[in-house]
């Protein structure tokens, strides 16, 4: 069997390693792709405790994680649409050039 | 070690790779395809968990309709997204240094906590967690609110993508 702590050392490095590219990356479709990552990791804590800790009461975790997957994907479908409304406007979508808000 | 666990390894060490070539490859199209490897390692870990639908719904929306998508507006904001600028931060040794230091204490805190090595699953008592979720989702006395309210959400997000994306003649 695998044990839980398996599944949860493996998701916390795949969540820092999206909060590396969020911090890191220059072009915004890179951030949200490690966002993407960050929101993947989760799922999987998500539907781990589920199956090791609460399976038999329940499906409140594989529900959590479906909810999370519709925001990820309205999620997705806004900030592309942002950015190529973005891209049109200022032709940049490095997320330091993109700075109409700040003086 | 059984033949589980070294599944688990190598999809984990596959998945992670990926991960990291996600966010250090310089070309984004590349970057994206990696992230394709990455979402198709953790729908196989959905599988381990005995979560079947998230593991097609993982590949149907992350894989065939998330990473489409992203690839087709790199390709649409291809022009400045050259390579030959450095696609980092010039401080990215701080991003680094976070994400080193939160998983250090992510891992710290997890492996003090006493359900850490939890082994036994608690699924013995149900045979069908794919008929549960169905029911589950529909339900009036479960979770048929929120799912209901992901609905809405889902209609918001894609008149709220088609507005904001418009091409209006200024």
């Amino acid at each position: 069997m695998i044990p839980l702590s398996w599944y949860l050392i493996f998701a916390a490095a795949l969540f820092c390693i999206g909060l590396f590219g969020v911090l890191a990356r220059k072009n915004a479709i890179a951030i949200l792709m490690a966002v993407e990552l960050m929101l993947n990791a989760i799922n999987i804590n998500l539907v781990a405790f589920w199956y090791y800790r609460t399976a038999a009461d329940g499906i409140a975790g594989q529900v959590f994680a479906v909810i999370v997957f519709a925001v990820a994907a309205a999620e997705v479908a806004v900030g592309l649409a942002l950015f190529i409304s973005i891209y049109r406007r200022r032709n940049t979508i490095a997320a330091d050039e993109i700075d109409l808000l700040k003086w | 070690m059984t033949p589980l666990q070294i599944l688990f390894i190598v999809v984990a060490a596959a998945t992670l790779g990926a991960a990291l070539m996600v966010v250090s490859v310089r070309n984004l199209v590349h970057a994206a395809l990696w992230l394709v490897v990455a979402l198709m390692g953790i729908a196989i870990f959905y599988v381990l968990l005995n979560a079947g639908f998230l593991a097609v719904a993982q590949v149907v929306i992350y894989i065939g309709a998330i990473a489409i998508l992203m690839i087709f507006t790199i390709m649409l904001t291809r022009r400045v997204a050259s390579e030959s600028k450095p696609q980092v931060n010039p401080n990215w040794g701080w991003a680094l240094a976070i994400a080193v230091l939160l998983f250090a204490g992510l891992a710290w805190i997890l492996s003090s906590w006493s359900g850490f090595n939890t082994q036994t699953t608690a699924l013995a008592a149900r045979a069908d967690p794919l008929r549960d979720l169905g029911l589950a989702l529909v339900a009036p006395d479960a979770y048929v609110l929120p799912f209901e309210l992901a609905s809405v959400l889902l209609l918001a997000a894609l008149i709220g993508a088609i507005v904001v994306a418009w091409e209006k003649k200024i």
